[in-house]
């Protein structure tokens, strides 16, 4: 087994808002091994981009606030690491491609300008030499024209080229990380399959390690190595996409899956978990997941359970594998 | 409209874009001919007199039109021409540079208080906010006659009036800014330069204000009119621009003496000049508005 490149060690991150404390990233702890793909699922305001930008120390802070926890890069923890490390870090090792490529680019500025900007800064590239490897990045993300492209304006783009053209901007520096957030949750199904594709590929060319941040468990199958599945801040299961799929064990995994249309078998009601996630304001000493869980017992109503492993590498957070605890 | 044709043409930058929908603009094409005009007559015109502005002449006083002097002369026997163009050079400079102080000290506030927000948004906003609520013309006025009283010398005056106008003008720009700046910085690609290792300060320049500016450019050269009028209004109240040096709001001033009433060419040119000037501004402004942003056509203020 590879080394971990990441390694989130019980990870708190909160924000302060008027109505609360907001405890987005709640005790996550996982890792990630170098040059696998690792998919981190939720529904919407589980905390997975949280989780993501506060790797890349991206956190606003205020309101937000990294509480406790640490993050271990390399061995390195990045909490404590300065500004400026952070900032030669970002965009050179660890890189990041965002949900909206329609307001990820700058308005204003030609997209190989754009490309270009961080090659200067990282790998201190002349003007030309930075030109001429943004475009042969652009050709590289398979956008044909390169040189034209270069010259383009974000507006004059497609949706699917501008996630190419981040994807470039992300790659550019030959990272050794790749963080993705939803990188084609704003993309329709074809384009999807090309970024997903793109994304692969070139983590296989330059031996990259990816995080893939989405909710869309199609995603999940294709591309992940190992699955953490997140529930108000939380890694509710984790473990390879083979277990998480054949044999998911927590009720909250089980209802994802079961949410996810499959072809061929017509349903007349398309499943769906019942309620809504939680308020991350006021969270209660009990399994997240028990009021909406329909294997939920009394035992699930106190305490938030521990990991515990069911399998090789296959670990989840429910009463009903604590053993003799769930047995009421 | 087809992809071709859009690429056979080559790729146009925004700003490209923005010019040619201000060069089908009409009245904006025509303000900007106008104001050209009336530029190279305030600058370039005193060049081609054969008079000096504070030369007086008693005997030749208040002399209609004639071919020695094309516009009379006025209750001092000065050339009224060689006034109006040296005292739209005063009023134009008063505009520009006053619009000038208004762009820095807006931008600045605005900016630093969009971007940093939090306490020092607070701060930076209740002190503009403060700043917007004096009221200008009493202001301005007190402000003028404590001048006239520290016996500041006419020829500096203007400096003064600038520095005045300017001061008390910037608030509107700077929560203009201020606005814009905060919707700027929740954007993805804000985030996204975080999260490639720009530095804070390349952000804020290279990244946020090259959003900002066509905002604070339709602003500025609406503002250049506004200020041109508030010189001509603080100059005829005499507490401007003093004489003998002229600017247009002094030269329509004349008027104060009825008698005068009867010689209109000393007080009706400065004054068809100002408002051809101000107009004129006025459509450049707008026609850059609406070329630059067509979604903020018309809006506001």
């Amino acid at each position: 087994m590879a080394e971990a490149l990441v390694e989130y060690k019980n990870l708190h991150t909160y924000f302060e808002t008027d109505r609360g404390v907001v405890k987005a990233v709640n005790g996550v702890s996982f890792r990630v091994r170098e040059r696998e793909t690792v998919c981190v699922v939720g529904e919407s305001g589980c905390g997975k981009s949280v989780t993501a930008l506060s790797l890349m120390r991206l956190i606003q802070s205020p309101p937000g606030k990294i509480v406790r926890g640490e993050i271990l890069y390399k061995g390195k923890n990045l909490l404590h690491e300065d500004e400026d490390s952070i900032r030669a870090m970002s965009g050179n090792e660890i890189s990041m491609i965002f949900q909206e490529p329609m307001t990820s680019l700058n308005p204003v500025f030609r997209v190989g300008d754009q490309i270009a900007e961080t090659l200067i800064l990282h790998n201190r590239l002349s003007k030309r030499e930075a030109h001429a490897r943004a475009v042969e990045l652009i050709r590289l993300v398979d956008i044909p024209r390169a040189e034209e492209i270069y010259k383009a304006y974000p507006h004059q783009l497609s949706g699917g080229m501008r996630q190419r053209i981040m994807t470039a901007m992300a790659l550019s520096c030959s990272p050794r990380l790749l963080i993705a957030d939803e990188p084609t949750t704003a993309l329709d199904v074809t384009i999807q399959a090309q970024i997903l594709e793109l994304i692969r590929q070139m983590k296989r060319r330059l031996g990259m390690t990816v995080m893939l941040i989405t909710h869309d468990l199609g995603v999940v199958a294709e591309m992940a190595d190992y699955v953490v599945v997140l529930y108000g801040g939380r890694v509710m299961e984790e473990g390879p996409v083979h277990a998480i799929f054949k044999h998911p064990r927590h009720p909250y995994t089980v209802g994802l899956l079961r949410s996810k249309p499959v072809m061929g078998r017509r349903q007349d009601k398309l499943y769906a978990i019942p309620g809504q996630v939680p308020s991350l304001i006021d969270l209660p000493d009990s399994c997240y997941f028990s009021f909406r869980c329909d294997k939920c017992m009394n035992s699930c109503r106190s305490g938030f359970p521990p990991l515990v492993e069911v399998g090789r590498e296959h670990r989840v957070a429910c009463r009903l594998y604590t053993g003799g605890g769930g047995a009421s | 409209m087809n992809g071709m044709t859009k690429y056979d043409k080559g790729i146009q930058t925004p700003w490209q874009l923005a010019m040619r929908r201000f060069r089908r603009n009409r009245p904006a094409m025509l303000g900007l001919i106008v104001l050209g005009l009336v530029m190279a007559f305030c600058f370039l015109g005193p060049m081609l007199s054969p008079y000096e502005i504070l030369q007086t002449n008693i005997r030749n006083a208040k002399k209609p039109p004639s071919t020695e002097h094309w516009l009379g002369t006025d209750v001092a026997g000065r050339d009224v021409l060689l006034r109006l163009m040296e005292g739209g050079k005063i009023s134009l400079m008063v505009g520009i540079f006053t619009t000038l102080i208004q762009v820095i000290m807006g931008t600045l506030i605005g900016g630093v208080s969009g971007y940093y927000g939090g306490r020092i948004d607070g701060l930076l906003m209740r002190f503009t906010d403060i700043c917007m609520s004096l009221p200008f013309m009493p202001i301005a006025l007190i402000l003028a006659s404590v001048m006239s009283d520290m016996g500041i010398k006419p020829q500096h005056r203007i400096y003064y009036l600038m520095v005045i106008i300017g001061m008390l003008s910037w608030p509107q720009l700077a929560r203009l800014i201020r606005g814009q700046v905060l919707t700027l910085r929740e954007r993805e690609f804000m985030l996204a330069a975080e999260a490639l290792g720009i530095s804070d300060s390349r952000r804020i320049l290279r990244h946020l204000l090259p959003n900002v500016i066509p905002l604070v450019m339709v602003d500025a050269t609406l503002s250049i009119g506004g200020s041109i009028l508030s010189e001509s209004a603080m100059s005829f109240l005499g507490l401007g621009v003093a004489p003998p040096y002229p600017s247009w709001g002094n030269m329509v001033d004349v008027i104060s003496d009825l008698s005068n009433l009867r010689r209109p060419w000393i007080w009706v040119p400065p004054g068809v000049m100002i408002v051809l000037t101000v107009m004129a501004v006025y459509a450049v402004g707008n026609g850059l508005r609406d070329a630059l942003d067509p979604k903020m056509m018309r809006q506001g203020s």
